[in-house]
């Protein structure tokens, strides 16, 4: 059984009389411990579905099904609880608190959990060092490079184990170099089971997931399963 | 990692922002702490001074008749065959439950004589409660010093066609004019002041009292309780309260306490807009945290959690060092404004745990609104939704 399921999902935004439709009857479904990566222009609708797909914001019309639970029929902060247990979020510009160290960011989503300090530090230092930050736990972001900021946003989003972990633009502030190992960590992170769903705009990233979706005007115009597709991946990572 | 140390953390690594947000609520609490202390201790200073400044409570025989003057003008001439009071009742006065309060006790002795042939009232005083009740005189030349001086009102002066240090002969005896009283406007003008047992002597009514003045202290007495006391010790004596000089007091001192306290609530409203204006802005500024904080789970009453501790931190904070900044300016404050060195600081726990309570209060109301509008945040500002 698949672990995410979408069916006909719609988003429309009013913005005074002209409403702007981010997605249009989309129809997914995305396996356990697969790396899927979501492709399209600016506009195209891709960072709107992965925010649906996190839980926060509603869709107009459609379902959202994860790991059998229909997601916006949950009641009021039973979403909140379904975020903090199941999904993981790493953004583009990182997000980190630039207040918190490496290691208190990381604990970030452990904060609401009910578990000692002890653990709490354990997971993070884990988490940390499976993104080989272990030597800079007391840093502050702004003490940190931008591929350290990025790591420091992994390993906060998968200190708590989540079902799927949802990544928008993860390589979009980086250079080429950071960009490879950044995506050869999250390749790691899903080797090791974990689901990933990626929002990029970069068509290298392929290369490191096993499907891409195509999005155009708020469809699902494409899969890499098509041979044209496949193609452009692999001429433009080079890799394949 | 708890939800207080994002708080805390937040607070101890924007040192700039906190330091802020803790002066702009601890000049309010400040202010409204020395306002408030120098109320008091002024209050406590000007009660004592206006109390001290003539009588409140006046004491006389019982009598059945009605009296006859008005405004200094009498239609019944001067009684002379009053009742009087036994000197020895004058002890009873400051033995009363509210004796504290008791400022000056000053004894008279009224009687008609003849000077120079003319009929004048003469009035024996204790000059020592005298002087101390009727701040207001001025006296050319001295105060009695001994048995033999009196003073005059000024008419009493002009009538008789005497000069401070001549004589003048009361009952066959001569007295020396120490001194002049200035026009007083009042009842005093007219009157020759003797010694209380020299009047006593020269009006053959030795150890008898006419009347009783007393100056009360009002702070923390009713003066209407002082008066139910007296009349209790001494029950042939009609005592009353001279009721437009307490009134007078009271509402003094109401206008003084008014202006105060609304002083204090405009400089609470204007701490409690400097708080919620800056969480406002700290809450708008930090949109993409709150939106973090949401994406990663936290409910909306994790995040007004977080707002309301900062607030709480930063508000008690303020409140303690507002409480000592504020006494601190009190105590500089004070001898400037009492005009004197007599006004003590009044130390009064009640605005110690006041201050901080009522930072508390403001720094959390005005932060309410500030945590609501977080809490309400949409997380997808986080993900830069289109």
């Amino acid at each position: 059984m698949a672990l995410i399921e979408i069916s006909n999902l719609a988003k429309h935004y009013v913005s005074g009389e002209e409403t702007v439709e981010a997605l249009r009857g989309v129809d997914l479904s995305i396996s356990a411990g697969e790396f899927v990566s979501i492709m399209g222009q600016s506009g195209s609708g891709k960072s709107t579905l992965l925010s649906v797909l996190g839980g926060m914001n509603h869709p107009t019309e459609g379902e959202v099904e994860m790991a059998g639970v229909k997601l916006y029929t949950l009641p009021g902060e039973r979403l909140a609880d379904f975020r903090a247990q199941n999904l993981g979020f790493v953004f583009q510009s990182f997000h980190l608190i630039p207040y918190l160290t490496a290691l208190e960011n990381v604990m970030l989503p452990l904060a609401i959990a009910k578990m000692n300090n002890q653990e709490k530090r354990a997971k993070a230092k884990e988490a940390l060092e499976q993104v080989g930050l272990a030597a800079k736990v007391d840093r502050l972001p702004n003490q940190l490079s931008g591929g350290e900021q990025e790591r420091v946003a992994i390993a906060r989003a998968v200190v708590n184990k989540p079902h799927i972990l949802l990544a928008d633009e993860p390589t979009g502030n980086l250079d080429s170099k950071t960009s490879d190992e950044v995506m050869g960590l999250f390749r790691e992170l899903n080797k090791s089971g974990q689901t990933v769903v990626m929002v990029t705009h970069n068509p290298e990233n392929c290369a490191y997931t096993d499907r891409t979706i195509f999005l155009r005007d708020g469809r699902v115009v494409a899969e890499r399963e098509d041979v044209a597709v496949a193609e452009v991946c692999t001429l433009a990572s080079g890799r394949g | 990692m708890k939800l207080h140390n994002i708080s805390i953390n937040n607070l101890r690594r924007r040192k700039a922002k906190m330091a802020f947000l803790t002066i702009g609520l601890m000049v309010g609490i400040a202010t409204i702490v020395t306002l408030v202390t120098l109320t008091k201790s002024m209050s406590s200073d000007i009660e004592r001074k206006m109390d001290e400044f003539g009588a409140n409570i006046l004491i006389t025989p019982q009598s059945n008749d009605l009296s006859l003057s008005y405004g200094g003008i009498s239609l019944g001439g001067v009684t002379f065959d009053q009742r009087e009071i036994r000197e020895e009742d004058l002890a009873k006065i400051t033995a009363i439950k509210n004796n504290k309060n008791i400022s000056a006790v000053s004894p008279k002795i009224l009687g008609g004589v003849k000077v120079a042939d003319r009929d004048v009232l003469l009035v024996g005083v204790d000059f020592d409660a005298e002087l101390k009740m009727k701040q207001w005189w001025k006296i050319f030349g001295d105060a009695p010093k001994n048995e033999n001086e009196v003073l005059l009102g000024s008419d009493a002066a002009k009538a008789l066609n005497v000069m401070s240090g001549e004589e003048v002969e009361i009952r066959g005896e001569k007295l020396k004019v120490s001194g002049i009283l200035d026009q007083t406007g009042s009842q005093d003008d007219a009157l020759v002041f003797a010694p209380l047992r020299k009047a006593q002597k020269l009006l053959g009514k030795e150890g008898r009292i006419t009347l009783v003045e007393v100056a009360a202290l009002c702070a923390g007495c009713p003066i209407g309780d002082m008066v139910l006391q007296i009349a209790e010790k001494l029950p042939d004596a009609k005592v009353s309260a001279i009721q437009q000089v307490v009134e007078s007091r009271i509402h003094a001192l109401d206008q003084f306490r008014r202006f105060s306290y609304g002083v204090a609530a405009v400089v609470v409203f204007i701490g409690a807009l400097i708080v919620f204006v800056t969480m406002m802005g700290s809450v708008n500024e930090r949109t993409t945290e709150i939106g973090v904080f949401r994406a990663i789970g936290f409910r909306r009453s994790h995040i007004m959690r977080i707002i309301l501790l900062e607030a709480l931190l930063v508000s008690f904070l303020a409140g303690l060092l507002g409480y000592a900044s504020g006494m601190g300016a009190a105590k500089l404050a004070l001898p400037i404004m009492a005009e004197g060195k007599n006004a003590a600081l009044v130390w009064d726990t009640t605005v110690t745990f006041g201050s901080i309570s009522l930072a508390l209060i403001v720094g959390i109301l005005a932060s309410l609104y500030p945590a609501l509008h977080a809490s309400k945040m949409d997380p997808t500002e986080a993900l830069r939704a289109l």
